[in-house]
């Protein structure tokens, strides 16, 4: 059982990245990661949301909607309980966290449309994973997901020092290139474990 | 009308925005996840960028129709939900008609609800313009939107399986570059894509 979940993580971690192998979560990807700060920030609220999402949405789906056969408007309620989440936390951190507020707290409303968030629970339902397997697989993604972004960032920092780049692959251009050259080396971890 | 007065009106200028000017991929680089993800071959790439322009349209007419109705203070959610209610519609539809591509898109389908073309165009342009132009505007960024996901899903289906719509098109003794039909081939064919439209459209970057 252990072992199991450690393998569900590391996979999605590393040989199912969720950016460099299933490509998701991207537009924040492209508009954020011009520099590291606003990338790990974001990041952090990713883990934060995705985790505690694919908290409340398993129980919803498991004992709510398949008891009731609406497993149809599944979509509609993923959204509209990670839309309800996000508010719910911006609303505790202004609160009670400040601090937090100040440092991740512009991110929380642009993670609605950030489709880690949704592709994580929705995974969750095709792969039929149970409660912590659920949990473990969202922590891990988002995990993934923060290591992606951080990378580049990193790297995109750097090269606006030193980069001759062309005009037209300024921006996106440039971050998707760098991307895929990561994404080939994240390529490498493919066959370490199976799930 | 002569067309220098056709090109003056609104509608020439929102259908002009949406297929050239404000070209929702490389432009203002929406919707890249499923540009990237779907891409792979011609026809899971025609069947997105159908199902996008449907949800597109779809949503058009009802938000701009309900403009005025819609409280400002919970929009956004009202858009979600609007939104997602076309998705299930495309993802059944998909499932009973095209159950292969349906297969092979899987979970991208449901993931258009979050495709910021849909709510970024929702926020921007039918939340304050009428049915007509939100349709016109709905209409030419799902071309540009699918016309884009066919221009690289025809790179990377010739090179990475060496067919066209599932038609071999390439000899035998052409190695596949099977990279390009992963996700590495994904990132470096729309890079590209970027970069050829962004020189011509003459678009820079900060």
């Amino acid at each position: 059982m252990a072992i199991n979940l450690l393998m569900i993580f590391i996979a999605a971690v590393l040989t199912q990245n969720i950016a460099f192998t299933y490509l998701l979560g991207m537009c924040p990807f492209i508009s954020l990661s011009k520099s590291l700060r606003t990338a790990s920030g974001m990041g952090f609220a990713v883990i934060f949301v995705v985790t505690l999402t694919a908290l409340i949405n398993w129980p919803i789906y498991n004992y709510i909607l398949v008891p009731l056969n609406s497993e149809l408007i599944y979509y509609i309620v993923f959204i509209i309980v990670i839309a309800g989440t996000v508010q719910l936390v911006e609303m505790i951190m202004e609160k009670f966290f400040p601090v937090l507020q100040a440092a991740f707290g512009i991110f929380l409303p642009l993670i609605t449309v950030n489709c880690t968030v949704l592709a994580v629970s929705l995974f969750m339902v095709i792969r039929s994973y149970n409660y912590l397997q659920s949990v473990v697989f969202a922590f891990g993604a988002s995990v993934g997901w923060i290591i992606a972004i951080v990378i580049v960032a990193a790297i995109n920092e750097k090269l606006a020092l030193v980069g001759d780049i062309p005009k037209g692959m300024k921006g996106p251009g440039i971050i998707m290139t760098i991307a895929g050259i990561l994404s080939l080396a994240f390529l490498g971890f493919a066959g370490m474990v199976t799930v | 009308m002569t067309f220098t007065e056709i090109k003056k009106t609104k509608s020439y200028q929102t259908v002009l925005d949406g297929i050239w000017r404000d070209h929702p991929i490389s432009s203002m680089v929406l919707g890249i996840c499923s540009a990237l993800a779907v891409s792979n071959t011609v026809a899971n790439a025609i069947a997105m960028g159908a199902g996008v322009t449907f949800v597109l349209v779809a949503t058009a007419v009802l938000i701009s129709g309900l403009r005025k109705i819609i409280p400002r203070r919970v929009r956004m959610i009202t858009y979600m939900i609007v939104i997602a209610s076309f998705v299930i519609v495309v993802d059944k539809v998909l499932k009973a008609y095209f159950p292969e591509i349906s297969e092979s898109i899987g979970p991208y389908v449901g993931l258009i609800i979050t495709n910021c073309i849909i709510m970024g165009r929702a926020e921007a342009f039918y939340s304050q313009n009428n049915v007509f132009h939100s349709v016109l505007d709905s209409v030419s960024n799902g071309f540009s939107y699918t016309y884009t996901l066919v221009a690289i899903a025809i790179v990377r289906e010739i090179l990475g399986f060496g067919t066209l719509l599932g038609f071999q098109v390439m000899p035998d003794s052409f190695p596949k570059w099977v990279v390009i039909s992963m996700a590495p081939g994904a990132f470096f064919v729309v890079s590209l894509f970027i970069w050829i439209t962004r020189t011509l459209a003459k678009v820079e970057s900060d």
